[in-house]
């Protein structure tokens, strides 16, 4: 049995008085592939984002292969120091829902700004592996265009090849589909897909049931402020076992044929 | 009105001119480097985390925003002596009071520029591991700086323009040569008229560079 790359326990995230969740614990292993599923608000964005410290978690500990991430202050909440939030950004990547690509960077400039910036990588050998990455997601004749000339797929893409540039030991996904026409949401899944098959760890929220039945060796539900049930995708999504889940799954299946 | 123009004596004197140009040319482009780049930091200290650094920055746009920078000329060159023991030339008096009241105005324009900035950008930025300060120098000022040009060009030429306020405490620039010249030859008319125009003349070409610097940076559109 491995160790857990990644590791919360009594995580937890306030805003002002609203309580978003708490008391969450949860082992990731190597390769596991989970994939977070709730309501619209129920805290799935949040939850990733304090996995990052894009927010700053309100209780409990983040361990990164075994070790502790931030310290612990006097009041008993974690602070992060600026160099501590630069190494784990470069080990935990992240694809946002609306791409966030850099407009004024061409394709391989946003793929290989976080080498040469933070890794200080020369140019020149940047933009090759930018290239390199950006094969991976089949997207190598765009290198020296303007993600503003792309379509809503094909930027997503590139926001998936800009956080694999970094070589994130684990990848979460923000609904990286919703934002797509129907018709582009195949190609980006399609790499994710492909991630999976490379044996590559992430965490990815969304909307996708039958994706996430198909992609996940674990499922989240999340609601009532923690994780609600989680289980593998037969257990949860097949045959779940607390009437929230049921009836989100319920909902989800309505207009299915 | 039959006036009767005559320019001659006006370009007689046309290197009292040329110096008064190199005069105005000389404050401008300090001020213009002082004001931005004063700008710019004042701008970062008013989104400090900091509330002493926040404090401090936004009085001193308050202060150099409301008041005349004619008054601040004068003031620089005339009272700072008095209570400091330091004795200030036109030229640096004219600086301090041009560089410090651009700086005012420049902070808030690139204050509302960086705000402009979706902060997905920021995210995007810190979620591949960049620096605060990174993710400001690489991400969110090449964007913010596209989109606040024309309201800093209009800076640049306020800038311009005011230099000739150094004319009161006799800093040699166009105007000042200007009066000198008007005095002696009595053709108020005819030397303010040619300073006119040699303002313009140097400051359109300026700003067509400065229509064609945005046209450059608007390619990824
Ligand atoms: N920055 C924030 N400040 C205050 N409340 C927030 C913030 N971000 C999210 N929330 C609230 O936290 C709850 C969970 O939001 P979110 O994690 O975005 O849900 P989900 O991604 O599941 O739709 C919501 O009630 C939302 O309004
Ligand atoms: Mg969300």
């Amino acid at each position: 049995m491995s160790a857990p790359v990644l590791r919360l326990s009594g995580f937890g995230k306030q805003f002002g008085s609203l309580r978003v969740f708490s008391d969450v614990d949860l082992d990731v292993m190597p390769g596991d592939r989970i994939a977070i599923l709730g309501a619209s608000g129920s805290g799935k964005s949040t939850l990733l984002r304090c996995i990052n410290v894009l927010e700053t978690p309100s209780e409990g500990r983040l361990e990164l292969d075994g070790e502790l991430v931030g310290q612990p202050s006097r009041a008993g909440d974690m602070r992060f120091s600026e160099r501590e939030l630069c190494a784990l950004r470069q080990r935990v990547g992240m694809v946002f829902q609306q791409f966030n690509l850099f407009p004024h960077m061409t394709v391989a400039g946003n793929v290989a700004e976080g080498l040469k910036t933070v890794r200080s990588v020369k140019s020149q050998k940047a933009l090759e592996r930018a290239v390199a990455e950006l094969q991976r997601v089949g997207l190598a004749d765009k290198a020296d265009t303007y993600p503003s000339r792309l379509s809503g797929g094909q930027k997503q893409r590139v926001a998936i090849a800009r956080a694999l540039a970094m070589d994130p030991e684990i990848l979460l996904f923000d609904e990286p589909t919703s934002a797509l026409d129907p018709a582009l949401v195949g190609e980006v899944l399609g790499v994710i897909e492909q991630l999976a098959n490379e044996g590559r760890t992430m965490l990815l929220v969304t909307h996708e049931i039958g994706f996430a039945y198909h992609f996940a060796t674990r499922i989240l539900y999340l609601a009532e402020g923690g994780i609600y049930e989680s289980g593998t995708p037969d257990e949860v999504l097949k045959n779940p076992k607390r009437p929230l889940t049921q009836q989100f799954l319920a909902e989800h299946r309505r207009f299915q044929f | 009105m039959n006036y009767i123009w005559n320019f001659q004596d006006v370009f007689d004197n046309w290197w009292a001119l040329a110096i008064g140009a190199a005069g105005t040319l000389r404050l401008f482009v300090v001020c213009l480097v002082l004001g931005m780049g004063l700008g710019l930091i004042i701008a970062l200290g008013k989104r400090s985390r900091n509330r002493p650094v926040r404090w401090l920055s936004t009085a001193f746009v308050e202060f150099f925003r409301n008041t005349p920078v004619l008054v601040q000329i004068l003031w620089f060159y005339y009272a700072l002596p008095i209570i400091a023991p330091i004795e200030i030339g036109p030229f640096l008096a004219a600086i301090l009071g041009i560089s410090l009241n651009s700086a005012a105005y420049s902070a808030e324009i690139y204050r509302g520029g960086i705000q402009s900035i979706e902060p997905g950008q920021w995210e995007a930025a810190r979620a591949i591991g960049m620096s605060g300060l990174q993710t400001l120098r690489r991400v969110i000022l090449p964007q913010a700086i596209r989109r606040i040009i024309p309201a800093l060009t209009n800076r640049g030429v306020e800038i311009f323009k005011m230099t000739t306020l150094a004319s009161v405490v006799a800093y040699v620039e166009l105007l000042q040569q200007g009066k000198l010249i008007a005095s002696l030859n009595y053709n108020p008319l005819e030397v303010y008229t040619v300073i006119a125009a040699i303002f313009l003349i140097i400051l359109y070409p300026i700003v067509r560079l400065t229509y064609a610097l945005e046209r450059h940076l608007a390619r990824s559109d």
